[in-house]
């Protein structure tokens, strides 16, 4: 068996900005993996070492990033400490209407900024899925799931399933309660300390085995200089990109990268019904902690909001974000200031809809981040429109469309339908965000979405396309 | 070609996306639902019996296009609720996207479904090792089914033009057209593997239903002249 510290985090939800679903799970960092004991004999992979615990996944959900000050949404001043109320107390009457339309026409804009990056995730799990065979094998079990599926009887193997299930549920409660208490008690540099390695550990270990596997795939040789340069380069850049300062697309391409690695590693070593049953109890949970009011989720994220702070960078996937920003002063100094954090894509701004640099690390966005010239306010107001989803969230919604091409026998429909399903849910959901204009998870309607449409889909369609198709008749 | 249409017409505006997928997921639902009362009248009806099989597929097949029907109507029902909704919140006091562009990319949507669930296991075995009809079926299986995929794909687009249009004007016969077509063109794939009796119909019926639909659209046959002569 090998061992695994799976740290989930159900994402905290972020602050409620304007209506995007955040629900943001932080992904608690997973301590160091203890020894794997010796793999069983005549194992394939014996060779290999157990992959470290999973850094724990990002929070899934979905936050709209709003930098409007004083609108009539709740302020957004997660990611971007966007300006304060008092910067702009005159504009704030005359821009309240106009946001609120604003918002949700550019609903649309958000859907599909947060639609390209899912479906990239999903496609490169996917793509994996089908083509590497490794992901498919099971070599063993996290160790969060003890206990195995491979009994006779059904109603034991249904009890194995559900007792994993509150065992990853409560690890994942229990790492979420960690986090916030940390966020809560500003150990800061313990939290950004454990993101740190957890990131690392992904985008080095993962990785590596990821290329390894692919290499070993369609036996294409590399030595091992070759690989370790590659892999040190693409790990080096993540980490920058991610906890600091990086190109926007970079920034996101890499999340979605290691959405998919952690996916793939859930994919693997999660028993078959285990998955579909930790599937819907994690939807279930993250409705439960993004709602109620003591959930963990929620305070993490009001908590934020109180302080004016950003949610970790590296658990949430942001649209656009912004450099953070402290108050808007009017003046020439603090121009010069704010030029000088910006990052060139700054240009874009110019452009309204250009995306907005990513975040700086916590703690440039802790110290009062530079100010903004108050003239610029107006070309600013559109830009500053982010969607934010939690990085738990890519990772759930392609451990549920993985599974789904990895076992399902209708093969790509039965993918397809998911892959549909869970686009829908994820409309519905940014829909609910513009209705409620809170955090809300963004895990609940697409999970469920996505798990009735494959049992579906894979009891009811199949046999029916199939006929079909062997008669070749059209409906 | 219908991923050409998509690329050209729907991939620029975000709005068009969503309704896009949203066409698919009621086609999907449709289906859904199709297969389920199928799937209960297969199990509920003997196993062994042939003729009874086919005559159970075949019920299916026309339920499951009038299934399909239905939801075209249900889909138009929530996008004229969305349309006023996109008026009252739009700046300049008219929607963003009109009706007709809706019906458009309502049809990609049903039709792009329907096309990948008809095509893409036949795809995936494509690639592998096999040859074609060694059974003493057709050899051309895969060239028809691409065709006739293609022909519903594009069906689909014409009849959601049509269906929307005959919603708005209220023209019942519109709209029963359609759903006669399509029963139609599901019909004549009973005659495969004879082909000319089923993709020679369907083309026929396409090219019809593409005429009409472009004339609903407000095109004239002076527009295409001139479309087709590069004139300005």
């Amino acid at each position: 068996p090998i061992t695994f510290m799976n740290n989930s985090d159900p994402p905290p939800p972020p602050p409620p900005p304007p209506p995007p679903l955040m629900s943001a799970e932080s992904p608690p960092v997973p301590p160091p993996p203890p020894p794997p004991p010796p793999p069983p004999a005549g194992e394939a992979q014996a060779h290999r070492a157990p992959p470290p615990p999973p850094p724990p996944p990002p929070p899934p959900g979905i936050m709209i990033d709003k930098r409007r000050t004083g609108s009539s949404r709740s302020p957004n001043n997660i990611a971007d400490g966007d300006m304060s109320a008092s910067g702009v107390p005159a504009r704030e009457g005359a821009l309240e209407n106009e946001e609120e339309e604003l918002t949700l026409k550019y609903g649309a804009k958000h859907v599909i900024m947060l639609f390209v990056p899912v479906t990239l995730c999903m496609i490169v799990v996917v793509a994996t899925i089908k083509s590497v065979r490794f992901y498919t094998e099971k070599n063993g079990q996290l160790i969060y799931t003890p206990f195995s599926e491979d009994t006779p009887s059904v109603g034991q193997r249904l009890l194995n399933s559900v007792l994993n299930t509150i065992i990853m549920i409560s690890v994942i409660v229990v790492m979420t309660v960690f986090l916030v208490l940390l966020y809560k008690y500003r150990c800061y540099k313990f939290i950004h300390g454990w993101l740190i390695l957890s990131s690392l550990m992904l985008l080095f270990l993962f990785t590596y085995i990821y290329l390894g596997e692919v290499l070993k795939m369609y036996n294409v040789a590399m030595d091992y200089p070759t690989l370790f340069l590659v892999i040190w380069n693409f790990g080096a850049v993540g980490m920058i990109c991610i906890h600091w300062k990086g190109p926007l697309q970079l920034q996101q391409a890499y999340l979605i990268m290691i959405s998919a690695l952690m996916a793939l590693v859930f994919i693997k070593y999660l028993p078959e019904w285990s998955a579909w049953v930790i599937l819907g109890a994690i939807s279930i949970y993250d409705l439960m902690a993004v709602l109620c009011p003591k959930g963990p989720l929620r305070m993490l994220v009001e908590t934020a909001q109180e302080r004016n702070e950003p949610i970790f960078p590296a658990l949430i996937y942001s649209s656009a974000m912004m450099w953070t920003v402290g108050m808007a002063k009017p003046d020439t100094a603090a121009r010069g200031a704010s030029q000088q954090t910006w990052d060139a894509a700054e240009d874009g701004r110019e452009n309204h809809r250009s995306p907005l640099h990513a975040d700086s690390q916590m703690s440039e966005t802790r110290s009062p981040g530079p100010t903004r010239p108050i003239t610029s306010f107006e070309e600013l107001e559109e830009e500053e429109r982010g969607v934010k989803l939690g990085l738990g969230d890519f990772i759930f919604y392609s451990v549920l469309v993985g599974k789904a091409a990895a076992t399902a026998s209708g093969d790509w429909n039965t993918t397809l339908a998911c892959f549909v399903a869970i686009l829908i849910g994820l409309c519905l959901t940014l829909l609910l965000l513009a209705v409620f204009k809170k955090a809300l998870p963004a895990l609940p309607i697409s999970i469920t979405f996505g798990l009735v449409f494959y049992f579906s889909t894979d009891n009811l369609v199949r046999p029916f396309m199939d006929t079909l198709a062997s008669h070749q008749l059209y409906i | 070609p219908a991923l050409g249409l998509f690329l050209f017409t729907i991939a620029r505006d975000p709005l068009r996306i969503i309704i896009l997928i949203a066409g698919a997921f009621f086609w999907l639902v449709s289906l859904l639902l199709s297969s389920l009362i199928w799937f209960i009248a297969v199990k509920a009806s003997d196993p062994r019996d042939e003729p009874l099989q086919k005559g159970l597929l075949i019920f299916g097949v026309m339920f499951s296009v009038l299934l399909q029907e239905a939801f075209r109507f249900l889909y138009y029902k929530l996008l004229r609720k969305a349309i006023e909704g996109l008026v009252a919140l739009s700046e300049d006091g008219c929607s963003p996207i009109s009706i007709q562009q809706m019906a458009y990319v309502a049809g990609v949507g049903f039709g792009l479904m329907s096309g990948a669930f008809s095509m893409i296991n036949l795809l995936a075995d494509a690639l592998g090792p096999g040859t074609v009809g060694i059974h003493g079926d057709s050899q051309l299986y895969f060239l028809t089914s691409a065709f006739m995929t293609m022909v519903l794909i594009f069906l689909h687009t014409f009849w959601g033009i049509l269906f929307f249009h005959g919603c708005e004007h209220r023209r019942w016969w519109e709209i029963m057209a359609v759903v006669v077509m399509h029963l139609a063109v599901s019909g004549s794939t009973f005659c495969n593997p004879l082909y000319v009796g089923s993709l020679v119909p369907s083309y026929l019926l396409m090219a019809a239903a593409a005429t009409w639909a472009y004339l609903l659209s407000g095109g004239s046959a002076q527009n295409l002249r001139r479309f087709l002569l590069c004139k300005s």
